[in-house]
């Protein structure tokens, strides 16, 4: 089983990218679960939602406290929320935002015992640019399809089809296309 | 056709292939979604045949759905935690006079302190109101109960709830099969009332009944949910012929053969219950499982079969009854007359507090070793209730304790679970 817990804040579409996550691994026909944290939802609010995927039925009701990844919407969270409790050791973090990892004085993170496999994103920079809005949902999603290795690009981008009318699912595609790329240019920069 | 789908959407789709002729209802978290769903299939026409009514209150709907079940139709509302609270007046009508309306409960905690989140509070306040009420586990489960539960309904004249965890199924993503409505057609039936308003052949309904019929007609009530247990395990053995998978039923028992331990539990927690019965398992330890999907009527035979050869009985409950216990215990209790073993209620899951993996095995594992209380409050923070009786007991203007308990915790925006 594969577990991602998404931060964000309420109005960021932190449920709907868990949402669109489970569709894509549907689609890929794995087992899927993803629901809204329990917290407080209010706009701006720092919130959760979850995704687990399997090769069989998920039963597990409790929320993701185990993560194998975390996507962070926001990295105002960072000095909010302890957005890494439970993250497995060499477990995935994927970052919004269009500072380094230096800049954001995360380079801790990949060393010692944690080993977390840190990436950041500029998804609401692709946002903005391909949307207009500043909505990182959908260029962190293609993000996540290329560090993560669970989801095929094409997955994800059926997944947005199905969650958006055509014109605002096609801006949200291009952006996770983008991202995409990007992300596959800095794996293979680590594989070279 | 397999969906990656969210558990209200789900159920709404189940609705409309159930071919209802009202919908009334009023929003309320978390069941609105089903309502809407519904809203728009009748707005855009593929909910055919079906007059869907914005209400102004919980009442309402209740009232309306008697009215359009009296006069013959197909009627199904759903609610949550004060909604069936301030319907609850109309809801023990539903079933005094006999009307198989089917309601969704989108299972959440019942306030004060106000609270959306999920626990069994709010069903299990309509226990005695006279309907069958069913627990789902999945929400694949909660799609075919709908179905089966018209059946029920209309069978016996007696309305049906089906119960659903709020948000942690109503809000779930996850894989549903949808059957097509020929399939849900082959099994149900157009409804066909035993009692009908009809200006042709006026009747009476709803009369003043004196001591002379009253025990009479209540003990007809008690009389239909018995049958209501050989009713609803035939629905669920015809279902699977039809549908192809399990779904319902009295209860389930998973890996209670030899098991010296039992876990009772109803709904979505089962999930996470079978999840540490096999890591258990796994480690040599004989406990096991029991899903109770009918709560009403409480199918107190079977439940005595699945646990006469335990050790040992832990029920797991999300709501409890202040100054008592534990409300599911009560009839586990009942059916174990006579039988000495060891029982435990646990009440866990208040108000959408997470139920995990790590704090079930502690507690079945303490419960082995028969270390438990009667009663237990799983994950209760004891240093908070004695932070506030202290304050309390300093000082006699306390002011409100549940915002007392907020101030001393501080945020809880922060935590994870």
């Amino acid at each position: 089983m594969f577990q991602i817990r998404i931060h964000g804040r309420g109005g960021q579409g932190v449920v709907s990218g868990a949402e669109m996550l489970s569709v894509a691994a549907f689609l890929e026909g794995r087992h899927a679960q993803a629901f809204p944290s329990f917290g407080s939802e209010r706009t701006g609010a720092p919130v959760m939602a979850f995704c687990r995927i399997d090769d069989k039925a998920i039963r597990l009701r409790e929320p993701v406290l185990q993560p194998d990844a975390l996507i962070v919407q926001d990295c105002t969270l960072l000095h909010q929320v302890d957005l890494f409790n439970g993250l497995q050791p060499g477990g995935q973090v994927l970052l919004n935002s269009n500072r380094s990892i230096e800049e954001l004085g995360l380079a801790e993170l990949t060393g010692g015992e944690r080993r977390y496999r840190v990436s950041i994103i500029p998804a609401t920079d692709l946002a903005q640019k391909h949307v207009g809005r500043p909505v990182p949902n959908a260029a962190l999603l293609g993000g996540f399809a290329a560090l993560s290795g669970q989801l095929r690009l094409e997955s994800v981008v059926a997944a947005i089809r199905e969650k958006f009318p055509k014109s605002i699912a096609d801006k949200n595609i291009a952006a996770a296309e983008e991202a995409y790329a990007l992300a596959m240019r800095a794996v293979e920069a680590v594989h070279a | 056709m397999l969906k990656q789908t969210e558990g209200s959407h789900a159920v709404a789709e189940a609705i409309a292939l159930s071919r209802p002729q009202v919908i009334c209802a009023y929003p309320i978290t978390p069941q609105t979604h089903i309502v809407e769903g519904l809203g728009e299939m009748v707005k855009d026409g593929s909910l055919e045949d079906c007059e869907y009514i914005n209400v102004e209150s919980e009442f309402a709907a209740m009232s309306v759905a008697i009215g359009a079940s009296a006069a013959g139709v197909r009627a199904y509302t759903a609610t949550s935690s004060q909604g069936l609270l301030f319907m609850a007046e109309a809801v023990y009508n539903a079933s005094g006079l006999g009307l198989p309306i089917v309601m969704t409960v989108g299972n959440r905690a019942i306030g004060a302190p106000i609270n959306i989140w999920n626990d069994h509070s709010d069903s299990m306040s309509m226990r005695d109101a006279g309907w069958i009420q069913l627990y789902a586990e999945t929400n694949q489960e909660a799609l075919d109960l709908h179905i089966q539960a018209f059946r029920i309904a209309e069978e016996l004249g007696c309305p049906v709830m089906v119960c659903m965890d709020g948000f942690i199924l109503t809000h779930a993503y996850e894989r549903v099969d949808v059957p097509t409505q020929e399939q849900v057609d082959a099994f149900l039936p157009p409804y066909t009332p035993r009692q009908i308003l009809d200006p042709a052949e006026p009747v009476s309904m709803g009369a003043l009944v004196g001591p002379e019929a009253f025990t009479e007609v209540r003990y007809l009530a008690h009389h239909k949910q018995l049958r209501a247990l050989d009713l609803i395990p035939q629905v669920a053995r015809e279902f699977e012929k039809g549908f192809g998978r399990a779904s319902g039923g009295l209860i389930r028992t998973y890996r209670t053969d030899d098991a010296d331990t039992i876990v009772v539990a109803l709904g979505s927690v089962n999930g996470t219950v079978q999840e540490v019965v096999d890591e258990m398992r796994g480690r040599g330890h004989r406990i096991g499982s029991l899903s109770i999907c009918s709560f009403r009527p409480f199918p107190l035979g079977v439940v005595r079969e699945a646990l006469r050869n335990a050790r040992r009985v832990v029920v797991l409950e999300k709501c409890f009854a202040v100054g008592l216990g534990g409300i599911v215990s009560d009839g586990v209790r009942k059916a174990l007359s006579g039988i000495h073993l060891n029982g435990y209620t646990v009440v866990a899951g208040l108000g959408g507090r997470a139920i995990t993996r790590a704090s079930l095995t502690k507690l079945f594992e303490n419960a082995e070793r028969d270390k438990l209380e009667q009663v237990t409050f799983l994950d209760l923070n004891e240093g908070i209730v004695r932070h506030e009786l202290e304050r309390e007991r300093q000082n006699r203007r306390s002011g409100p304790t549940a915002e007392a308990i907020l101030r001393h915790i501080g945020t809880v925006a922060s935590g994870i679970g």
